[in-house]
């Protein structure tokens, strides 16, 4: 797949119907992948394979400000996200060529350590199993062992966005993805309260939730502006990484894919989608199902309503006993 | 579960929109109705102006309750507002649940200008459960308080 | 750091009563920015005033807190003081520790502590006031209504009496509307088109009234006095300077299958036509679609026949482009389609028929040259059965009809059941009804005359059913009174349809950014104090296009509607609200999430170079139309990046103040 995407990209190169092309290159180890754009001189260095995980699309936004087009390859889950940032005028379709590319799930290296695999060399994919090479011998994983949490609650291998496609997908999604959230909703306040803090105070408020994301994409956060009367840097005090956390949750509401990078590349192991998924499961029950990201063009929820909308007070009503 | 500090009272905002809810906190005051000195009301052009960070701010600075009065649905001044502004309440206040902030620390009710009575009421039953409900401890900031 | 200067009124004893405003004059004086505090019995009165504009001048004040009463009572008052001593009025806030405070507290301490805290938050709001100046915008004197039936005319003709150019945009071929279908009216029974069309004629004679007729709105932009307004003039196939309405050519067309839509399809025209005898412009007009010579490139009679030369077939539409400083809507309504209402064997039996059929079937210049037909077989009916309340009043989850009463129904079937007996005393009527409802002059003395007078046969209750017996129908109903069941066999059924917007309203409230009900009713801006006004500046309503009503009510409110307009178009320019959303070009991420909650459509977008630390280049802000914007505010919260803020209540205004409650 990764040789059909390279020679497809040259032919578009070479034709001059694409200028650039925003893929993926290895990292510092052998399994990372970094987003990067290529061009004639670099294309071989495009890599696809089941490291892939990264969202690209946000990188498109800085880049459709320049000249020519790109190409951009897309998974499933990141047309979602091309879409919403085309949405709200943030990329120029025009100046894109997306090809969809197919995902099989994305492989989180984190849970292949956590087999207790240890002096990690290098990583191959041999269908369903992985090949581990390590300083101490070769060991082998079940692929569908160590995906991605977002892997697992995938909204589906279908694109939203491209001209044309390469390469088959397969259903990675297992069970419930608002499972989680039932289940924190299903706690007294106090032991949500106390989730919540072991969870939000491990944060070090290195904003890498919020460079990642794709619908945190303003060219100025609110929490770096000096005149918004919240800016801060670091997070000083109990409330500080409550506060970042809820604004940017609350910003991203309607306008949010469920891409889970959010989670992916918190370095704390927080589990931020969850802040989002929660908005979603609100919206989708309280003002019927919706999907950011689905197509171009969409009004969220929150710049709508319906003069029938439910009352603020069901907050109070759905919680019931649990107060 | 009440606090035991005994000067302990409540700080409580509301924010009123100019059209409506703030005329009826008016009609209140000039119809003798009272409710607790703790209330502070601040002033909004619509309820739609009331940005979540108002909110969140008010509870990192120490208030104990949060409450947003609005024209009722349908006869916003901007025609629109209180529906949006209903939408993110909604949302917020859900989200604020989520994390564990008591639920019944927020509050929107709909008061028209012509609803002094039920302007005072609404603020003596909100005041009352925030005085149960005790010091708001989860979420004050303690670099704020001096 | 502004200088602010504190003032606190006694309010006589209404404030100083419950706080001790001394206490409160004393403690506001180390507070941020204040150089000058002192109190006063009355600070609205001459002498209070003088007070503050003494002390704005020899305290240099930049800012000034006004501790009183609610700033719905006396905000403008101080904003004025403050504006003859040379500080901008916008430099003023109001802290309002008589009805929020003095009022409904009893206690002195703890009256006296909230007002301090209130005159606090004052004061750290107006630390971060900045001056604000309104600014103006010109006016187009020329008005645009849209739709030229009897209140689009109405209109008009006042508008232009008062001396301004109106243009009336009607997308049929001629003005009149539904008024022009009409037999009589109630309650005074005069004919209808004895009083519309000298109407319309005035409107066609008046040369400050440009009629543009079979003409529709294609887009409008632009705001409150500087609309612009795109017109497609469609193409009539027939020079209307040069045509004479002779009316030769629609004798001479051969083609005669056209449905005549003024007589509502009962029966036909031909191919080129003229509406209706007095129609104005008396101009003909060609169906392209049913024309010999656009569909086989043969005939021509009518060119031959055209001693003026008025045929064109090679006309094309043309898009004009006008300027308005107001936009009246006047689009009108519909009767809805009866065919959904198939239990009264409408689409079964040509002798039932609408109400406004009847109308056309009674009249003079009607089909049936004002004879009384059953429409299938042209017989004299002998028994006739009117139908109320045919999808009005509609319960909200039955699948077909409106939950409105449609208001006119009642009134014109009396009418209707009066003329039939009037004319043709030999012929029974009855009419079912749910409820007679009569409010309006002399409506109630004419429903009782139809009933005493006329003996018309009044049942309460509904129809079930209506079918075709042996050519007869066949009406199946029941009698609420004396509770039971109703067969009557008839020769005809009039159903007294609901009626409904006009189909092109909700495209035109879209173009306006005018909001509509459920039911594709303009909404007014205020349903009591502003009925005649869309909420979007610069837009009014007349007519049925706001809801059902009568003749007298539609020409009242084109009239009412008329005088708005009259009092916009006779300002030279408008002052705007300055308190308005503005946008900050370097944090704005052009994501159009504010567009898409303004109400007012005040905000557009535009590319533009920007030069900040985050961003260098060509990028696409928000830019806000202040002559349009409201100051609601719905915009500054759905910018994730604040770049949207909103002059006299920003996020830093208010911030502050809930920093000093929370203190």
């Amino acid at each position: 797949m990764q040789r059909m995407m390279i020679d497809r990209a040259k032919e578009l190169l070479a034709s001059g119907q694409v200028n650039r092309v925003l893929g993926w290159e290895q990292g510092e180890h052998s399994w990372d992948r970094t987003p990067a754009f290529f061009d004639g001189g670099n294309i071989e260095n495009l890599k696809y394979d089941g490291f892939c995980g990264p969202n690209v699309s946000k990188y498109l936004v800085g880049e459709v400000a320049k000249d020519g087009v790109v190409l951009a390859f897309l998974k499933p889950c990141d047309s979602w996200s091309f879409n919403q940032l085309a949405t709200e005028h943030r990329i120029n379709t025009e100046k894109v060529y997306a090809i969809g590319v197919g995902c099989r799930g994305k492989i989180d290296v984190e849970k292949v350590r956590a087999k207790g695999i240890k002096g990690i060399l290098d990583i191959a994919e041999d269908g369903d199993t992985l090949k581990v090479h390590t300083l101490y011998g070769d060991s082998t994983v079940e692929r569908k062992e160590v995906l991605l949490d977002k892997c697992l609650s995938c909204k589906g291998k279908e694109h939203k966005a491209g001209a044309e496609f390469i390469g088959q997908s397969e259903e990675t999604s297992v069970g419930d993805k608002f499972e989680l959230v039932a289940k924190l909703e299903a706690m007294t306040p106090d032991e949500r309260f106390a989730f919540w803090r072991s969870e939000l105070s491990k944060c070090i408020r290195c904003n890498a939730c919020r460079n990642v994301c794709p619908a945190c994409s303003c060219i100025k956060c609110v929490f770096d502006n000096p005149h918004t009367g919240v800016q801060n840097k670091a997070a000083a005090d109990d409330f500080e990484e409550n506060l970042f956390h809820i604004i940017r949750a609350f910003h991203v509401a309607g306008r949010c894919t469920d891409c889970g990078e959010c989670s992916r590349v918190c370095p704390q192991g927080i589990p931020l989608h969850l802040l989002n998924r929660k908005f979603i499961k609100d919206i989708d029950e309280l003002y019927g199902e919706y999907r950011a990201g689905a197509e171009i063009g969409q009004r969220h929820p929150l710049e709508n309503f319906d003069k029938g909308d439910c009352e603020p007070s069901i907050v109070h009503e759905r919680g019931g006993s649990a107060q | 579960m009440p606090v035991k500090n005994e000067n302990w009272t409540p700080t409580i905002v509301a924010f009123c929109c100019n059209w409506c809810s703030y005329a009826g906190a008016d009609l209140a005051g000039s119809s003798r109705l009272s409710y607790p000195a703790n209330v502070k009301i601040i002033r909004i052009p619509c309820s739609c102006r009331l940005n979540p960070l108002f909110v969140l701010r008010a509870f990192q600075r120490g208030a104990d309750g949060v409450i947003l009065c609005g024209c009722h649905p349908g006869d916003c001044h901007y025609t629109t507002g209180n529906y949006y502004a209903r939408r993110r309440m909604t949302l917020l206040f859900s989200m604020l649940d989520y994390l564990g902030i008591d639920r019944r620390r927020t509050r929107v009710e709909w008061v028209s200008a012509a609803e002094g009575a039920k302007f005072s009421a609404t603020m003596n039953d909100f005041a009352k459960t925030i005085t149960e409900l005790g010091e708001n401890k989860k979420l004050g900031d303690l670099r704020c308080k001096e | 750091m502004h200088r602010i200067g504190v003032f606190v009124c006694w309010c006589g004893s209404n404030i100083a009563a419950t706080v001790d405003v001394k206490r409160v004059a004393e403690a506001v004086k180390s507070e941020p920015g204040v150089v000058f505090s002192t109190d006063y019995q009355y600070m609205c009165s001459e002498n209070g005033q003088a007070t503050i504009r003494n002390a704005i001048k020899e305290y240099k004040l930049d800012g000034i807190v006004v501790c009183s009463c609610s700033p719905r009572m006396h905000e403008a008052t101080f904003r004025k003081t403050a504006l003859t001593a040379g500080l901008n009025p916008y430099m003023v806030e109001i802290a309002n520790i008589r009805e929020q405070c003095s009022w409904i507290h009893k206690d002195m301490p703890e009256g006296t502590e909230k007002a301090i805290i209130l005159a606090r938050a004052a004061i750290a709001k107006v630390q971060r006031n900045a001056p604000l100046v309104a600014g103006s915008s010109p006016v187009t004197k020329r008005a645009l209504v849209i739709g030229g039936g009897i209140a689009g005319i109405q209109t008009a003709l006042d508008v232009a009496e008062a001396g301004y150019e109106v243009d009336i945009v009607e997308k049929s071929p001629t003005i009149g509307g539904r008024m022009a279908q009409l037999d009589k009216t109630f309650p005074t029974l005069d004919c209808a088109a004895c009083i519309l069309t000298p109407k319309m004629v005035d409107a066609s004679q008046n040369e400050k009234i440009n009629l543009i007729t079979y003409a529709e709105l294609e887009s409008v932009s632009g705001f409150v006095g500087n609309f612009t307004a795109k017109i497609r003039k469609k193409a009539r196939y027939v020079d209307e300077d040069k045509c004479t309405g002779c009316g030769v050519c629609t004798e001479k067309c051969p083609s005669r299958k056209g449905l005549n839509e003024f007589n509502m399809g009962l029966n036909t025209r031909g191919a080129v036509y003229i509406p209706f005898a007095q129609a104005i412009p008396n101009v003909a007009v060609i169906d392209k679609n049913q024309c010999l010579h656009f569909r086989t490139g043969k005939c021509g009679l009518c060119e031959k026949n055209c001693s003026a030369g008025a045929i064109k077939f090679d006309q094309t539409e043309e898009i004009l482009e006008r300027q308005y400083g107001a936009i009246i809507v006047a689009t009108g309504f519909k009767p809805i389609d009866a065919s959904a209402f198939d239990e009264y064997a409408y689409c079964q039996s040509k002798d039932v028929v609408t109400s406004l059929e009847f109308e056309r079937l009674m009249n003079a210049a009607g089909p049936s040259k004002g004879t009384l037909v059953c429409p299938s077989d042209g017989r004299h009916p002998k028994e006739i059965v009117f139908v109320q309340c045919v999808g009005s009043r509609c319960s909200s989850d039955a699948s077909k009809g409106k939950e409105y009463c449609s208001k006119i129904c009642c009134m014109y079937t009396a009418k209707h059941a009066m003329l039939v007996r009037e004319k043709y005393p030999d012929v029974k009527v009855h009419v079912f009804y749910i409820d007679v409802r009569t409010p309006g002059k002399n409506f109630d003395e004419f429903y009782r005359r139809a009933v005493e007078q006329y003996d018309v046969d009044y049942i309460k209750g509904q129809v079930g059913k209506v079918s075709v017996e042996n050519g007869r129908l066949h009406v199946q109903g029941s009698n609420l009174i004396d509770n039971e069941q109703v067969h009557i066999d008839c020769d005809m059924v009039v159903l007294a349809t609901a009626i409904e917007p006009d189909p092109t309203a909700r495209s035109i409230g879209t173009m306006l950014t005018a909001s509509m009900d459920t039911n594709d009713f303009f909404t007014e801006a205020h349903p009591k104090l502003r009925p005649v006004e869309s909420p979007t500046a610069g837009v009014f309503l007349s007519g049925v296009c706001q809801g059902p009503k009568d003749i007298p009510e539609t020409v009242a409110q084109a009239s009412a509607a008329a005088a708005k307009v009259i009092g916009l178009l006779s300002k030279d320019s408008l002052t705007c609200n300055p308190c308005v959303a503005h946008s900050d070009p370097l944090l704005c991420n052009g994501c159009s999430q504010c567009e898409n909650v303004c109400p007012y459509g005040a905000i557009s977008y535009e590319d533009r170079e920007v030069r900040g630390p985050e961003f260098r280049g060509v990028k696409r802000v928000a830019v806000v139309n202040e002559a349009v914007c409201q100051g609601c505010g719905a915009c500054t919260v759905t910018c994730p990046s604040t770049a949207m803020d909103l002059k006299g209540f920003s996020n830093e205004q208010i911030m502050s103040e809930v920093d000093a409650i929370c203190r």
